[in-house]
């Protein structure tokens, strides 16, 4: 194994031990009631209310976890001095980054591989509840393998948000780290806003900089493909091999500037 | 080729946050250290001494000047893979055990398996790490985080060693087994690098010395050399001396002090500006026999005291250094 390797399952190994998997039981927790509780209170609605909210759910779980995570793994190994040890190991700075980040989205990967699984669980359950009738009635079968295209793209999103929280935890405190990520990330979903921009100020400069900002930050609206694969509504292979690409570009982006701030940094 | 070179090592810092001042941490030290040798990296609290480690470890980067390890530039991971590094009050990652924590380092120098895991058990079982190295770090206390830094930093047989402060936190029995480790490395061939601020330690230990003041380099070389140049008197043990012949010299300020041996045995000491053999002279004539006569050397500490006392105590840079 790699140099990088072993930093990754070294950032694994503590989330696990740190009890970061524990959410797993909260996310699978939240499925089983919400689902016996429509169970109880609607009728025939109650396989898209579960998509969503367990689609809805996965993302927010991953989330949380990208950004809490993220914005402490190089503070935390600063600020407690554990790098000292490190860096004088035959290990490069870029190399600790990049660890560092693989190690958190494999501690993501295998969250969101076993969401994923109570997620399915959940619906193939569901599924025996109702008559071939009722289900005849619903836009796509309950366990629909077109959501794991929503998967996906949502796995890559956490990967982008984890870059995100990483960067900025290679000079900044958790804190500013947090903000500074979730306000990306919101901002992020509402890109397409600031395309429009122009149509709706008349100031040019205002106009520009917001074109500018569009192209600059990342589109998070685009990894948002829940309600089509919901509603059964086509997602093109295509748009998920180029959005994906697109994550993939920003997170080498992103981790290319962390190594140079990060390259750079004293360590008093 | 030199162990560890300087030349011209310095380091500014920035402190304070509305107006930030410049300061001095470390000013153009130049150093060498051979192969195989114990070298005593000395000076007080903030004198320079962790941020010169923290330089060679490429953990802070130099302001100008340069470093270089067995004849390579610090920072060049071939080097690392030859070197070994016990930070200053060392933290490690508190949710892994000793044993995976050395497993961990282990891996990153390219050992496998069984000989990684047996290479962990050796160096745990050298610092004395018993059947706690099952624990998770975080239950440790100092003195055992320190013997886990030592043993992390002897994980690949280095060629070059560096302490920092490694007598830190450590009770008596723990500083005589670093002491024994220290030579065991020493007749290895392993050369040592360490800070300290135990004397006795570096007086036991080193072959030479570097004594670091105000970020400056006050005095660097061979141990027993700067101590025996530092005469400061004389021991002159006589006997068969009177009492009143002993005041009376005591009166004239020939002798400083006197040490009751036995009867009419005493041991003499001079200031360096009296001449032994006239006083010698003096005390035959009133009866008395020399049995011994030796310089008095200044310990370390005086040494210590001395060279640092001189220290420049502003550490900001003048507006033409800036």
């Amino acid at each position: 194994m790699s140099v990088i390797g072993h930093v990754a399952v070294s950032v694994f190994k503590e989330s696990v031990r740190d009890k970061v998997l524990y959410n797993l039981v909260a996310f699978a927790s939240l499925l089983i009631a919400v689902s016996y509780l429509l169970g109880q209170l609607t009728a025939g609605q109650d396989v898209k209310i579960v998509k969503d909210l367990g689609l809805a759910a996965i993302a927010t779980f991953g989330l949380l976890i990208a950004v809490f995570i993220g914005i402490g793994l190089v503070w935390k190994e600063v600020e407690r001095r554990s790098i000292y040890g490190l860096l004088a190991k035959p290990i490069r700075r870029s190399e600790f980054i990049v660890g560092k980040y693989a190690g958190l989205v494999l501690t993501l990967l295998v969250n969101v591989v076993v969401m994923t699984v109570v997620f399915y669980g959940v619906l193939a359950y569901l599924n025996t509840q109702f008559s071939e009738e009722a289900r005849s009635a619903w836009p796509a079968p309950a366990t629909d393998p077109g959501m794991l295209r929503a998967i996906a793209l949502i796995f890559v999103e956490l990967a982008l948000v984890t870059a995100i929280a990483l960067f900025f935890s290679t000079f900044s405190s958790p804190f500013l780290s947090a903000a500074l990520t979730f306000g990306l990330w919101v901002i992020g979903h509402f890109n397409t806003d600031l395309r429009n921009f122009e149509a709706v100020v008349e100031s040019r400069p205002a106009a520009y900089l917001a074109r500018g900002l569009y192209y600059v930050l990342p589109n998070f609206a685009a990894f948002d493909v829940k309600t089509q694969v919901v509603y059964a509504l086509p997602v093109p292979t295509a748009y998920i091999v180029v959005t994906a690409l697109y994550g993939c570009v920003y997170i080498a982006l992103l981790l290319t500037s962390a190594v140079v701030v990060f390259s750079r940094r004293d360590f008093k | 080729m030199d162990a560890v070179s300087t030349e011209s090592l310095t380091k500014h810092y920035h402190v304070g946050f509305w107006k930030p001042r410049p300061y001095l941490a470390l000013d153009g030290v130049t150093l060498s250290v051979g192969q195989g040798e114990v070298f005593g990296f000395l000076g007080p609290n903030g004198a320079g001494k962790t941020t010169t480690l923290k330089l060679l470890m490429q953990l802070i980067y130099p302001t100008s000047g340069r470093a270089e390890i067995l004849g390579r530039p610090v920072g060049d991971v071939g080097v690392k893979r030859r070197i070994g590094y016990l930070p200053e009050n060392p933290y490690f990652y508190d949710h892994l055990t000793a044993e995976e924590l050395l497993q961990y380092f282990g891996a990153l120098f390219g050992y496998k398996g069984a000989d990684r895991r047996r290479r962990a058990t050796t160096l745990l079982d050298e610092v004395g790490i018993g059947p706690e190295r099952r624990l998770q770090l975080r239950k440790f206390s100092k003195g055992m985080l320190q013997r886990v830094g030592i043993a992390q930093a002897l994980i690949n047989e280095p060629e070059v060693v560096f302490f920092d402060e490694p007598m830190s936190g450590l009770d008596p029995l723990g500083r005589r087994d670093i002491r024994h480790l220290i030579l065991k490395l020493r007749d290895r061939g392993c050369t040592v690098f360490f800070s300290s601020h135990v004397l006795s330690d570096a007086e036991a230990l080193c072959s030479r010395v570097a004594v670091l003041a105000g970020g400056r380099l006050a005095v660097a070389g061979d141990l027993s050399e700067l101590l025996a140049h530092r005469v400061r008197g004389w021991e002159m043990v006589v006997t068969g001396l009177a009492d009143a012949v002993l005041d009376r010299a005591k009166a004239g300020g020939d002798v400083m002090r006197a040490t009751t041996l036995g009867h009419q045995r005493f041991a003499l000491e001079l200031p360096l500006t009296v001449a032994p053999a006239e006083l010698l002279a003096g005390l035959t004539a009133e009866g008395a026999q020399l049995v011994s006569l030796n310089p008095i050397h200044e310990t370390l500490e005086e040494f210590f005291v001395r060279q640092t006392g001189a220290a420049p105590k502003d550490r900001g840079l003048g507006a033409g250094e800036r």
